[in-house]
């Protein structure tokens, strides 16, 4: 359920509450704990690493956050 | 040759040296080794770590997913690629949209960025048009080259053996085109060694409006090390593997044994082989020999 200080966005593809006003660094913290190599995506654009601290999301965005696994 | 010379000439052997098998340059990239390989389908990342070491490669091939795929101690790939050593080379694999391949691109140079690997340059372009057959989706494929091309990237282009489209995807901008030698995964080798054959011709040979310098690297369906060297002997300029090394029950030493198959159809194709033949030619001389030559039925 959402409340007036959530909001909700659709998160690696699964529909996901957060606190209004979160940003795209707390989004990565809780996806990708301790990951050093990563990338976020917001609304199909790739928002580069430098703004993930002040940039925030809103009622629903999409967001990929995505690494790298093995591969061919 | 006297015993002498012979002597010489194995203290400088074994001839490394002289039949280095030299760098190819894709775009502004310069790969070392020839023989680039996949990351995925090892059953521990320390399996993978020395199958990477012994194929001497110096470039791998990685994919840009969601979750991050840990080992039962929570490890995962980058704990175990050494981002000093290897150049990146990030796929779009499992991309069935040029849209899609375009964004999973931007995503791969992205994160090579963060982490500083001269890899952020480049792509594996994959565009799939059909889940079982992974084969590559020609329209979709063009499509995502052009963009990508134009975006900055140094393309490398996973496409089918068909030559026409080889040929469109170099004129798109691909820095190499890497035609299948059968479905990914398949171990099926080089199925169509004439199709091959005609894209190394239309892309490499100048008489052809080729250039012998355009890079094109087999990808995909090799199985065993012969397949590596019948693709070097066709002329292709690298091979691109995965499955072949990570699922053979010693993935080590067959990482070894695609090393030398590369190594050993670079030089056989530089080398002029012989004509095939109908009747024999025999190796030891007729003269000064003790037999009686005795013919049944003549």
């Amino acid at each position: 359920m959402t409340t007036a200080a959530e909001i909700t966005i659709e998160l690696n593809g699964a529909r996901t509450a957060v606190p209004a006003g979160t940003t795209l660094a707390e989004l990565v913290a809780r996806t990708l704990p301790h990951a050093r190599a990563y990338a976020v995506e917001l609304n199909r654009a790739v928002v580069a690493r430098r703004e993930h601290g002040a940039r925030t999301v809103s009622e629903g965005d999409c967001v990929e956050i995505v690494t790298l696994v093995g591969g061919g | 040759m006297t015993m002498a010379e012979g002597k010489s000439m194995e203290a400088c052997s074994p001839h490394a040296g002289a039949f280095a098998v030299p760098p190819l340059r894709v775009g502004a990239f310069e790969l070392k080794s020839r023989l680039v390989t996949g990351t995925g389908k090892y059953r521990d990342y320390e399996t993978m770590q020395r199958a990477l070491d012994a194929s001497g490669c110096d470039a791998v091939t990685v994919a840009v997913r969601r979750e991050r795929l840990v080992d039962a101690q929570g490890r995962s790939l980058l704990d175990f690629l050494d981002l000093a050593r290897y150049t990146i080379l990030p796929n779009t694999a499992g991309c069935f949209s040029a849209d899609d391949a375009v964004r999973v691109a931007r995503l791969g140079r992205e994160i090579l960025d963060s982490v500083d690997n001269p890899g952020k340059g480049w792509v594996k372009l994959e565009v799939l048009g059909d889940r079982k057959t992974l084969l590559p989706d020609p329209v979709g494929t063009l499509e995502a080259c052009r963009e990508l091309v134009k975006d900055g990237f140094t393309v490398l282009c996973y496409s089918s053996d068909d030559p026409i489209m080889a040929v469109r995807l170099r004129d798109a901008g691909a820095a190499s085109v890497m035609p299948a030698g059968s479905p990914i995964g398949s171990g099926r080798g080089v199925a169509n060694p004439a199709n091959i054959a005609l894209i190394l011709e239309l892309l490499k040979d100048k008489a052809a409006g080729g250039d012998p310098s355009y890079p094109v690297i087999v990808d995909a369906g090799v199985g065993t090390p012969s397949d590596v060297t019948l693709a070097m002997e066709l002329g292709a300029d690298g091979v691109l593997l995965n499955t072949g090394i990570a699922h053979a029950q010693d993935p080590v030493r067959m990482a070894h044994a695609m090393r030398l198959a590369l190594e050993s159809g670079y030089h056989g194709v530089r080398s002029g082989r012989i004509g095939k033949k109908l009747h024999a030619s025999a190796s030891s001389p007729w003269e000064g020999s003790i037999a009686s030559i005795v013919i049944p039925g003549e």
